[in-house]
């Protein structure tokens, strides 16, 4: 007896009792489809933030005010003031930071924006020229403020485009006026709708010089974040080291874990976003892996009834030569088969539902998402469901082979 | 002639608790190729038993049963496997047809467990359907014949492996009269025209009397062994 043979033999089984067949498979079904659901949204929801990441710019090196959350919890509410001009302007030496071509303060926090009666929340960042690079922000109308207007303090005022839709909805801004916080200042630029990027939502932000963010809006001489971009990817290492090392004399810190700053870059950030989106998915796929193990305790109790009930086809094929060993490899692939081809449905109903699930989140939530269809996760789901036929099916098709052929000829 | 089987103080006892039920109590008898035997009996005598025994379908609680020279009881499962594929040809009362399967699979059945190249099976299977008149009935199903015809499919079936020895249990049992007769004249013609050995169980004497040896069993001993001198054909009316 060759594998087509126990096959078509095992396959006529299963035909018999199509519908018990197809509803013993539910539970591997259903298992396998919320794994590839789970793991093709978990994938996609992990490449739509490494985009918002990558929107940063490969050069870009973030230092924030503050030690590592992960840290020892050893530092005061002045931590969080440890970033100042002075970083600037050192950060600014060649002889510090040989590789760095930019230094960008940047504050930032909530705000309101009122044109006549119409409010709105707003993000407020407070940088420099270099914003505009650093972050690909290209104004539709007008342009950025330029260095000189960030030196004088200037009230300019570069918006985002629903902030233009909210206060001026049918209406050219630019050179009207705006309040912010309170204070009076001039559109000199709108920039457009792009969506979130780089984690930000550029589109209800205003940018204002960070002078006169300082100096008018928060009232501190203190940076949120000192944005640096380094010549080249290559001297991104070299440069974290540089900014590390300037910043801690600066600071007289000599003990690393003692930290007053943060020091991120692209490649970090990614990394540290993909450790929390791949652990999240895989602890859900584990959650629905459990389905599988109940759908096997299925396949055996099904299986179990389908020996008793065909105890007589056992006692006849027994009767014209059948050894124990052939009835246990048939009733054994007639699990495998019922796992396997659940597994295979399985990937097909997890495929078709990401794929709609994918379709219903760039329609309804209007994100830039891609369709990933998890190879690794189908094809190890459909390998584990062969397995979980072979483990629980181990125990009826034992049992079918050891029935004696005249008590199964026997048997009404 | 050559003895086929011999079997000698053949016991059997099932154990059911305290109580050990003696179903077969020192049988002897042996038979020749090419005879055809009939075993009756009431119903509890214990022929069926006997039949299981001979068709390596049970074994012996004690004595002896020599096949073809091989004695069976130093025989492993496997071996038996073996012997029932190549040697030996059932027909069940109750037909035991594989339900959704055609005729052509379920005469094939046997093939499936044997030696013989696949190329083979097609056409073996063909000419056995073909013997017992059946060859417009291929690639029906079972549930879509009537009982003389699935009996004669069982008959098809237990010809495929050019068996030694063919045991047929109470064959017309579930059948009317004019299938039984059908499958009793097939059953003779092996035995006639064929050469085949043949085992029938039956209480019926007129079926029993289509045999050239009648042995009867009562309380699981042998009561009469004798050879039919009558011996009735097909062609006769089957209810007297």
């Amino acid at each position: 007896m060759n594998i087509r043979h126990y096959a078509h033999a095992s396959f006529i089984g299963l035909k018999t009792n199509l519908v018990r067949s197809i509803l013993t498979i539910l539970g591997i079904v259903i298992g396998i489809a919320s794994i590839i659901l789970i793991v093709s949204l978990g994938n996609g929801a992990q490449n739509l933030i490494l985009d918002q990441v990558k929107g940063l710019g490969t050069r870009t090196i973030i230092i924030s005010a503050g030690g590592d959350a992960a840290g020892p919890p050893n530092r005061t509410q002045s931590t969080k003031v440890s970033l100042k001009q002075r970083d600037v302007d050192a950060l600014e030496q060649k002889s510090n930071a040989p590789h760095i071509s930019k230094v960008m303060p940047l504050v930032n926090g909530a705000g309101t924006a009122e044109v006549g009666s119409n409010s709105y929340r707003i993000s407020l960042f407070g940088a420099t020229d270099a914003m505009s690079e650093i972050y690909s922000l290209v104004p539709v109308e007008g342009s950025f403020f330029a260095e000189e207007e960030v030196r004088s303090s200037s009230d300019v005022v570069v918006i985002g485009s629903e902030v233009k839709n909210q206060l001026y909805p049918n209406e050219d801004a630019l050179g009207k006026r705006i309040k912010i916080e309170g204070h009076n200042f001039v559109i000199v630029g709108v920039l457009p709708s792009k969506g979130s990027s780089a984690l930000i939502n550029f589109d209800k932000a205003a940018i204002i010089p960070y002078t006169t963010a300082q100096n008018y809006i928060f009232g501190t001489k203190y940076f949120n974040n000192i944005v640096v971009e380094s010549d080249s990817e290559k001297t991104i290492a070299l440069s974290v080291d540089d900014i590390k090392n300037t910043l801690r004399t600066l600071h007289k810190i000599e003990d690393p874990t003692k930290d007053d700053f943060q020091v991120q870059n692209q490649a970090d950030l990614s990394n540290r976003l993909s450790i929390i989106t791949d652990v999240l998915t895989y602890f859900l796929a584990a959650v629905a892996a459990i389905s599988l193990l109940v759908g096997g305790i299925g396949i055996m109790n099904i299986m179990l009834v389908s020996v008793t009930e065909r105890t007589r086809e056992i006692g006849l094929r027994k009767a014209v030569g059948a050894t124990n060993r052939n009835i246990l490899i048939q009733f054994l692939l007639e699990a495998v088969y019922l796992t396997l081809a659940g597994g295979i449905v399985g990937v097909l109903i997890g495929t078709t539902l990401s794929l709609i699930a994918s379709f219903l989140i760039i329609k309804v939530f209007g994100f830039d998402w891609t369709f990933i269809f998890p190879y690794s996760a189908a094809i190890i789901g459909v390998a584990v469901s062969a397995v979980v036929g072979l483990v629980f099916g181990l125990y009826p098709a034992r049992q079918a082979s050891k029935k004696s052929p005249i008590e199964a000829l026997r048997y009404e | 002639m050559a003895t086929l089987l011999q079997i000698q103080d053949l016991v059997k006892e099932y154990v059911d608790g305290d109580t050990i039920t003696r179903a077969l109590d020192g049988i002897n008898f042996n038979v020749n190729k090419g005879e055809f035997v009939a075993i009756m009996g009431p119903s509890g005598s214990g022929k069926s038993t006997l039949l299981h025994m001979l068709g390596f379908l049970d074994s012996p609680t004690s004595g002896q049963y020599i096949f073809d020279g091989i004695n069976t009881h130093e025989l492993v499962e496997e071996d038996v496997a073996k012997l029932r594929s190549r040697k030996v040809g059932f027909v069940f009362q109750a037909f035991n047809l594989l339900a959704k399967t055609s005729v052509l699979e379920n005469v094939k059945l046997p093939l499936l467990y044997s030696d013989i190249p696949e190329h083979e099976w097609n056409d073996r299977a063909k000419k056995a359907i073909d013997s017992v008149g059946l060859t417009h009935r291929l690639y029906h199903e079972p549930s879509e014949l009537s009982g003389g015809e699935k009996q004669r499919v069982a008959i098809a079936r237990a010809l495929i492996n050019d068996p030694e020895i063919i045991f047929a249990d109470e064959p017309t049992g579930n059948l009317d009269s004019t299938s039984g007769k059908k499958v009793m004249s097939i059953l003779e013609d092996l035995h006639d025209n064929k050469g085949h050995t043949i085992i029938l169980i039956t209480h019926e004497t007129h079926t029993a009397e289509h045999a050239e040896r009648i042995i009867r069993i009562l309380d699981g001993k042998v009561e009469k062994d004798e050879k039919v001198l009558n011996k009735r054909s097909s062609t006769d009316n089957f209810l007297k």
